[in-house]
Order: structure tokens, then C-alpha cells, then sequence
């Protein structure tokens, strides 16, 4: 592998490319319309499927259909077209099929704007469209980790047969980085309980109807029981400055990306802080953060591009009593180092940990 | 060999392999169980059940996967032919159909049937027209008639109000894309016989990957109309006909030459 200069959006089409993708539905939307245009020559070469839908509801219900085939299936968009897609997420999750959803997220309500934004936490986290159950979500902070997640979003969507969505901004998008692609991997075998004409095998039938309570009791216990052992096995998190740290800065994507620079300026100054960045926003990476609060954190400061979406999830594992200051940024809007490090600066101040003349 | 023994060998009618041998859940006098069998009928004929596979729609026909021997689907309302693409392009050598009722595919699924067509896509879609929701008890449908009484036009359809009921066949006829768009009716013997051979033709159109084929099938709800079975068999010929017209409203050359060569 050698290293080239990558723009995300691009890097996580060539990666789904690569890890195996058979076939990609999609809708024009900014910040993510590079991933379709590149998909949208790459496929055709490769003689797999591209279409452009004629809506973002027509094109996860397309994935919903080549999903239930066996074949590895993707689409991508951005806050408004995730919206559109909630109805078939939920099918779906119900029907147990696999599939990877990139969002690019920008900032809402409504129309909004086409800037970075992480105000889709809720919406891709806690359900995904109408019932009970949680997407894979994974947050890269960097055009690498962007191509790696999209291999390991495949993985997990097939390991699971569930839904796997990869969530960016318009920053992890369109900057370009330089980064290693993987080489091709073959196309895998479709799974047995594909689709694909009943020849040679009693007929399949893939559904999401389960008429009686008892029934549709029964099929929710079994998802929850799977999300179960996708909570205890695959929290992933990445952690930097995080010797002896007092303070926690956690952020998730670009907000952890940037909160980086802010705590590396606040350890230069002598202050004990440390910077927790979720790679899965669910399953929560809960264990790794109650373990560095256990180990001797004092206080958090949570960095976000929405309101203080995640803070709900940092307050669940760390309890009401532990001091959380709130660094958000909305509708677009991302947040600078040095805005943070004042913010970190104020909290080290009042626990006694940085002096009245730290701030630069 | 005797008289006797040549007439039991031969076999003029029997239950489709493509149909499950069960009851179903359909109401007395409702022609969905007359389409599920000329569909199976088809299937039977054309001697691909084994690579055949269905996408349910939602409505009364939600189960139709539990009563056609096929490989099936259930997709979200009115997203059929979205479905169908999906599964159509990752395995194109597979027969596709969608079987989907009048508020799935001419009210909330509107855009996506006008675009699998417009894509030329190689599905076949069989159109139940009952002119109302059958299954959630009898409001009014896209394709009600004006002055239809229905549980959500108690007082009949008033096309000031409530619209105009939509023509589909005639409007996806007229979209570059698709091959072979007709109407038809389960009223009586005649009009089912018809049916079939349509139905014949739709799949026997993306066997050949000729474009996009539908088949509209005039149906009756006696449950949901208030009427008798025979009565509203008489209301679908004196009523739905004369709104919408039986024929054949795009048949391509190729699927002319497709049928000269039946």
C-alpha cells in the first residue's frame, strides 16, 4: 500500500469498492455527491450495480431489495436524505438483512446548510426510523480512519446482519489527507439465507410482519439480544494525552479531531487533561470511559456540533455528580482549539489544576 | 392401454405447483385469490418457480408470499418497485414481480412505479384496482370513482374536494421504458381468461428483457364495497369499466412478435 493524497468522500467509495460492494443506490445531496459520482464510474467499470434513485426513500428501499439477495450494498447521503431513509432502516433492522449507509452530516433543522454538523447523533443512534433497536454507528475523525471504518463497516453489517451506518461531516468529506487504501478483496460468497429463487431449497421468505404480539414479542427479543452482544463486543475508542488525565475532553468525529489540538495545547501548558474520542456512537464505547472516570477523572468537557446530543450518553455512564462542561457549536458551525482550551482552561482553573494566567 | 386408464392419465386442470395448497385470509368474493392463481398458473406454465421472486406489497395482499411456492419478499408501502430493482439488478438472470394494490402503487408508491418504468426496468408489476383500502376497512382509494361512498368519502367521492381518481395504466403507458402496460378484469370468465394470457405476456416480457411490464387488474371488494359477491363483479363491469377502459395500452413491436410467437 502507498500512501496518496485522498478526499474522504472519494476514500470511503474507493474503500466500499474495495471491501467487497456489489451494489450502491444513492441520490445526489451535499456534502457526500463525490462518493456517488465516484461510485457512479466505478461500479459501471467493475460491472456492478449503480443506480440513481429517484429519492433517498427509493434508494434504501433499492438497498432493502439487493440487501435481501446476499450481495454487500451500501447508499450514502446527508441529514436530510438520512431522514427520508428512517422508514426503510427500520425494515430493514426487522428483517435482518445487512447494509452500510454513509452520512454526511450537515447543519438542521430543515434545510439548514450544507456545513459540518453532527446534529444527526439522535437520529442515527437511538433508532434509526419507528421501533426498538440501534444501527451500528461509526464516527471516523480522519480521512484514514474514514477508509478503515468502511472495510469494518461491511464486516460488521454482514457479522451482524444489521444495519451499519458511518457518519462524517462535510469536513471529513471534502478535506483531502493523504492515507493508504487496502487493496481489493474478493467479492464473498452470498450467505445462505439470501434470496435468490427457490431452486434447489425450500422457499425463502424475508419479511418484517409478525402479526400476533407473541410473534413480533419474539422477534424483537432475538434483535435485542443480538444488540446485546454487539454492546458487550464492539465499543471502539481512541484515546490521546490520557496518562494521569484529571480532565476528559470527549468529542466524536471532527469535534474530536479538533478538541485534540485544544488538549495538546492545554498538556503544553502543564494541565492534566486528556481527550476520549468515540469511534462506535452505538454501542457507546460506555466500559473504556467508566474505567478512565474510575481511574482519577475530576471533570469532563464534552465537545459537539449540535446541542449536546452525546452529553446524554457520556451523563448515563458517568452519573449526575460528575462536573460536565458543554462545548457546542450549532448549525454548521465547527468549533476552534483555542474556543475549547478556554473551555478546558475554566475547568482545570475551578478544580484547582491550572493557575489564573494559563490561558495564552 | 384401456379407454378407461387413458382418461385418469389425462390431466386437464389441477391445483398450480406455484400455489400453496392452503386457504387464505381473503374475504368471500374477493378476486385477489383468482389473480394469485393465474399468477401461479403463469409461473407453472413458464416453468420458473424456481427463479422466480416475489415482492409483496402492503395491503390485503401483505401475505401473498405465504400463498405463492416462490422465493418472497415484503416490502415497506408502496416501495415495491424499489424493492424489485434492488433484487432485479443484483441477481438479473431472476424473474421479478411486484403484486401491489391501488393505494400502494397509485398513492403513497406513485414515484417509484413511474421511475422503475421510466428506468425500463426489468420487473413486472400485476396492479390490483379495487378502487378502495381494503385493508384498513374501506376509505377511499386513489383510484375511487367520483361519487364512491367509502369510509373516508361517507358522503361519496367529490372530486372538488377529494380529486380525480388516476388512470395509471394510461399514465405509465406513456413513459418511455416501459413495453407492455395493459388493463384488465377478473369480472367474469371472459375477462380472466384475458387476465392470463396478459399476465403470460408481462413475464414473458422481462424474460426476453424487453422493458417494464404491467398488468392492471380490475378487482372486486364486496367486504369493503357493502355489495355481494355477484353484485360487485356486476359493479366492477357497470361502474370501473366505463372509468377505466379495458386494453392494451403499450405493446411494444418486440412484445408483439413475443406474442405472434405464442
Amino acid at each position: 500500500m502507498t500512501v496518496q493524497l485522498l478526499k474522504g468522500n472519494v476514500a470511503i467509495a474507493e474503500a466500499a469498492v474495495r471491501a467487497g460492494l456489489e451494489a450502491y443506490f444513492g441520490y445526489p445531496i451535499t456534502p457526500q455527491t463525490e462518493l456517488l459520482e465516484h461510485l457512479s464510474a466505478r461500479m459501471v467499470e467493475l460491472g456492478r450495480v449503480f443506480v440513481q434513485a429517484e429519492s433517498e426513500v427509493a434508494a434504501i428501499n433499492m438497498v432493502y431489495g439487493a440487501a435481501c439477495t446476499g450481495v454487500r450494498t451500501m447508499t450514502s447521503s446527508s441529514s436530510p436524505g438520512v431522514s427520508l431513509m428512517q422508514e426503510g432502516l427500520s425494515y430493514i433492522a426487522a428483517s435482518e438483512v445487512p447494509c452500510v449507509v454513509v452520512d454526511m452530516m450537515r447543519g438542521g433543522p430543515g434545510l439548514g446548510n450544507i456545513q459540518p454538523s453532527q446534529a444527526d447523533y439522535f437520529q442515527v443512534t437511538r433508532s434509526a426510523g419507528h421501533g426498538d433497536y440501534h444501527p451500528i454507528v461509526l464516527a471516523p475523525a480522519s480521512v484514514q480512519e474514514a477508509i478503515d471504518l468502511t472495510f469494518l463497516a461491511f464486516d460488521l453489517a454482514d457479522q451482524y446482519r444489521h444495519v451499519v451506518l458511518l457518519v462524517g461531516d462535510g469536513l471529513i468529506g471534502q478535506m483531502m489527507e493523504p492515507a493508504e487504501m487496502p487493496e481489493m478483496r474478493p467479492i464473498r460468497p452470498r450467505p445462505d439465507w439470501a434470496i435468490t429463487g427457490a431452486k434447489g431449497r425450500s422457499k425463502h421468505v424475508i419479511t418484517s410482519i409478525n402479526l400476533t404480539a407473541e410473534e413480533n414479542e419474539a422477534a424483537n427479543r432475538r434483535i435485542q439480544a443480538r444488540l446485546a452482544v454487539i454492546r458487550a463486543r464492539e465499543q471502539r475508542s481512541v484515546e490521546h494525552y490520557i496518562e494521569g488525565a484529571k480532565v476528559l475532553v470527549i468529542g466524536f468525529g471532527t469535534s474530536g479531531r479538533v478538541a485534540q489540538s485544544a488538549v495538546k495545547m492545554a498538556r503544553e501548558a502543564g494541565i492534566p487533561v486528556g481527550l476520549f474520542r468515540p469511534v462506535t456512537l452505538w454501542p457507546f464505547p460506555e466500559d473504556r470511559l467508566r474505567a478512565l472516570v474510575d481511574d482519577g477523572v475530576e471533570a469532563i468537557v464534552v465537545v459537539e456540533m449540535n446541542a449536546g446530543q452525546m452529553l446524554e450518553d457520556v451523563r448515563l455512564v458517568v452519573g449526575r455528580e460528575m462536573p460536565i462542561a458543554l462545548h457546542s457549536r450549532l448549525g454548521g458551525a465547527v468549533p476552534l482549539p483555542e474556543d475549547i482550551l478556554e473551555d478546558i482552561v475554566a475547568v482545570a482553573q475551578k478544580l484547582g489544576l491550572a493557575g489564573p494566567e494559563t490561558v495564552r | 392401454m384401456t379407454l378407461h386408464e387413458d382418461l385418469v392419465r389425462t390431466v386437464v386442470y389441477q391445483h398450480p405447483q406455484a400455489l400453496e395448497a392452503i386457504s387464505t385470509h381473503y374475504c368471500p368474493g374477493c378476486t385477489h385469490g383468482i389473480a394469485h392463481r393465474l399468477i401461479a398458473e403463469v409461473i407453472d406454465e413458464l416453468g420458473i418457480q424456481e427463479q422466480t421472486i416475489l415482492v409483496a406489497p402492503v395491503g390485503c395482499a401483505v401475505f401473498a408470499y405465504d400463498y405463492l411456492a416462490v422465493d418472497g419478499v415484503e416490502a415497506a408501502h408502496g416501495r415495491a418497485p424499489a424493492m424489485a430493482t434492488g433484487i432485479k439488478r443484483s441477481l438479473p438472470d431472476r424473474i421479478v414481480f411486484t403484486y401491489q394494490g391501488d393505494g400502494d402503487l397509485a398513492a403513497i408508491g406513485t414515484a417509484e412505479i413511474i421511475h422503475a418504468a421510466a428506468r425500463g426496468e426489468h420487473i413486472t408489476t400485476i396492479f390490483i384496482n379495487n378502487a378502495i383500502y381494503g385493508m384498513t376497512g374501506g376509505q377511499m382509494a386513489p383510484t375511487s370513482l367520483p361519487d364512491q361512498r367509502t369510509t373516508s368519502s361517507p358522503f361519496g367521492r367529490n372530486p372538488a374536494i377529494a380529486g380525480n381518481p388516476i388512470r395509471m395504466t394510461e399514465l405509465i403507458a406513456a413513459i418511455e421504458g416501459s413495453a407492455y402496460v395493459v388493463r384488465r378484469s377478473l369480472h367474469n370468465v371472459r375477462e380472466i381468461r384475458k387476465a392470463k394470457k396478459a399476465i403470460k405476456t408481462a413475464f414473458r416480457v422481462q424474460q426476453a428483457g424487453l422493458g417494464f411490464a404491467m398488468v392492471e387488474l380490475l378487482s372486486a371488494c364486496p367486504t369493503n364495497w357493502g355489495l355481494s359477491a355477484p353484485d360487485a363483479l356486476k359493479w366492477v363491469e357497470e361502474h370501473m369499466v366505463p372509468y377505466y377502459p379495458l386494453g392494451d395500452y403499450k405493446v411494444l413491436d418486440a412484445v408483439k412478435a413475443l406474442e405472434d410467437r405464442e
